[in-house]
């Protein structure tokens, strides 16, 4: 799932500077399951900017924001903003951006989408798939070096890890403080083969995996 | 063919030396330290960045060096470049008469002074060493035709260190294999160190030089040591109990040279801004 994080208030108030009646966005899908944007946290969000005078004209978790089809058929909030002057959307930038085709209103995002990752449990998440559109995992016993290598180094190691641990320090350990030392993942791999220390792969295709934004057409 | 390539294909003990490039333009200290290196040693690296901080580009000061008569090895990393820039300045060096390339995948930026920077990893040190022989051939990697076509003398890195030893001994053999003639390692201290490495890697097909490393103070020891670099506790005392910690330290590389030069292809001295001692260390050690 899309892993997010909320930004701080500051920013967020900084962002809504000079907007009064705003109108709050929760997705039940990742935000949820990441307590960042579901039912609780849009009640604490809207706690949060009544104290800093904010008038909210309305909440609402929608279901699947990224989901232009199942938001069309739920649109009865549409009334409500109104009197808005600002959307401030407590899901990702997918989420933020579906509802953007359908509403033409001013939209403040709550959110920091970091990554495609594994919950190991609320507040611990990891990433393990780069959404690279050539997934060479079958080659790898299962472990993608593209994304949890730090260098990404499809070859095999390079020579900075120590006791099994990458020279950089992960980012959602950084974000938080945590001091949780990420695995080499050429470590993992060695341990359960030593194929992939023996073939060579070919320089990637990105074409297939980065900007502009990539799209299925069908 | 480059000297540093006939110095490979000889049998002949390999001495090479690093000097890093300063943060600017001013290129005054680095020369007079390039000076008391020449005819001393077999090739001089040219770091690109280490440690991730920006200093002014490798291949600049290899050209330099070149025409004050050392013999360069252009250190040439994946993290600041793609592909288009990797095989471009590949061909800039080779324009320049520098044929000696060191090929490693670089410190991660986050290590670094500029954290905020986006890492490239295009290419990573296999294919980089893959590539640079697809140059060779006259084409790109694109398999456009070249005019003109480069001749290099390749290089990799190895991590004597690293556990398990046998994940660097695989990573040697694919670069090896990617095109790698010779290796410079991460330094040793440790005499059993060398002596598994040693063991490891006498059949590989390319020649293999170890680093020394001057530990020219206390502090920076007990640094190496902290980050993994395993200085014997021998070696701590005596830089602890020394008056002169730098002569103290140079005494120590003089020692390990003496001892594993007659097991080993060559040395390389990492002496960080000390290489005006280098000739001295390798008079006393007798090479």
């Amino acid at each position: 799932m899309i892993i997010s994080e909320q930004k701080p208030k500051e920013e967020i108030l900084e962002m809504l500077k000079g907007k009064k009646r705003v109108f709050i966005v929760g997705c039940a899908a990742c935000a949820t399951k990441c307590q960042t944007g579901g039912e609780d946290e849009v009640k604490e969000m809207k706690k949060v900017l009544q104290k800093e005078g904010k008038k909210i004209t309305g909440t609402i978790v929608l279901d699947t924001p990224c989901d232009e089809r199942i938001m069309k058929k739920d649109l009865s909030f549409l009334p409500a903003l109104k009197n808005s002057d600002s959307l401030l959307i407590m899901a990702c930038g997918v989420g933020l951006q579906t509802i953007g085709k359908l509403i033409d209103r001013p939209l403040v995002p709550a959110l920091n989408p970091l990554f495609a990752g594994t919950t190991e449990r609320i507040g611990r998440y990891y990433e393990y798939c780069s959404l690279c559109g050539d997934c060479l995992l079958d080659k790898f016993e299962g472990l993608c070096p593209l994304t949890r290598c730090a260098k990404g180094l499809l070859n095999g190691p390079c020579g900075g890890a120590r006791d099994g641990k990458c020279e950089v320090n992960p980012a959602p350990a950084r974000r938080s403080g945590v001091n949780d030392e990420i695995d080499c993942v050429w470590a993992l791999i060695y341990e359960k083969t030593k194929e992939p220390l023996k073939a060579y792969y070919e320089p990637r295709d990105y074409k297939k995996i980065l900007m502009p934004g990539r799209r299925v057409v069908r | 063919m480059s000297r540093f390539s006939e110095r490979l294909k000889s049998k002949k003990f390999i001495i090479t030396c690093e000097i890093f490039p300063p943060k600017g333009t001013d290129l005054t200290n680095l020369l007079k330290k390039a000076k008391a290196l020449k005819g001393i040693v077999d090739g001089v690296n040219v770091t690109d960045s280490q440690r991730a901080i920006m200093r002014i580009s490798p291949l600049a000061v290899c050209h330099i060096l070149k025409e004050k008569g050392l013999e360069p090895i252009f250190q040439l990393i994946c993290r600041d470049r793609n592909r288009i820039a990797l095989q471009s300045d590949l061909l800039g060096a080779s324009a320049l008469g520098i044929e000696n390339i060191l090929i490693l995948s670089g410190d991660h930026p986050t290590i670094g002074d500029h954290p905020e920077a986006k890492p490239v990893y295009d290419l990573d040190p296999v294919q980089l060493l893959k590539t640079a022989r697809v140059l060779e051939k006259g084409v790109d990697l694109a398999g456009r035709r070249l005019k003109g076509t480069p001749k290099f003398c390749l290089g990799a890195v190895a991590n004597p260190s690293f556990e398990p030893l046998e994940l660097q001994v695989l990573m040697m053999e694919k670069k090896v294999r990617a095109g790698a003639e010779f290796f410079q390692t991460q330094p040793i201290f440790a005499l059993r160190t060398f002596k598994d490495f040693q063991k490891k890697v006498s059949k590989l097909e390319a020649k293999v030089i170890i680093s020394i490393f001057l530990l020219k103070s206390l502090k920076l020891a007990q640094l190496m040591d902290e980050i993994g670099l395993k200085i014997p506790k021998e070696y701590l005392k005596r830089l602890e109990k020394a008056e002169d910690p730098l002569k103290e330290g140079m005494n120590i590389a003089v020692d390990l040279i003496k001892e594993i030069k007659n097991e080993c292809d060559g040395v390389h001295l990492m002496a960080l801004g000390k290489e005006e001692y280098i000739p001295e260390i390798l008079k006393r050690a007798n090479l």
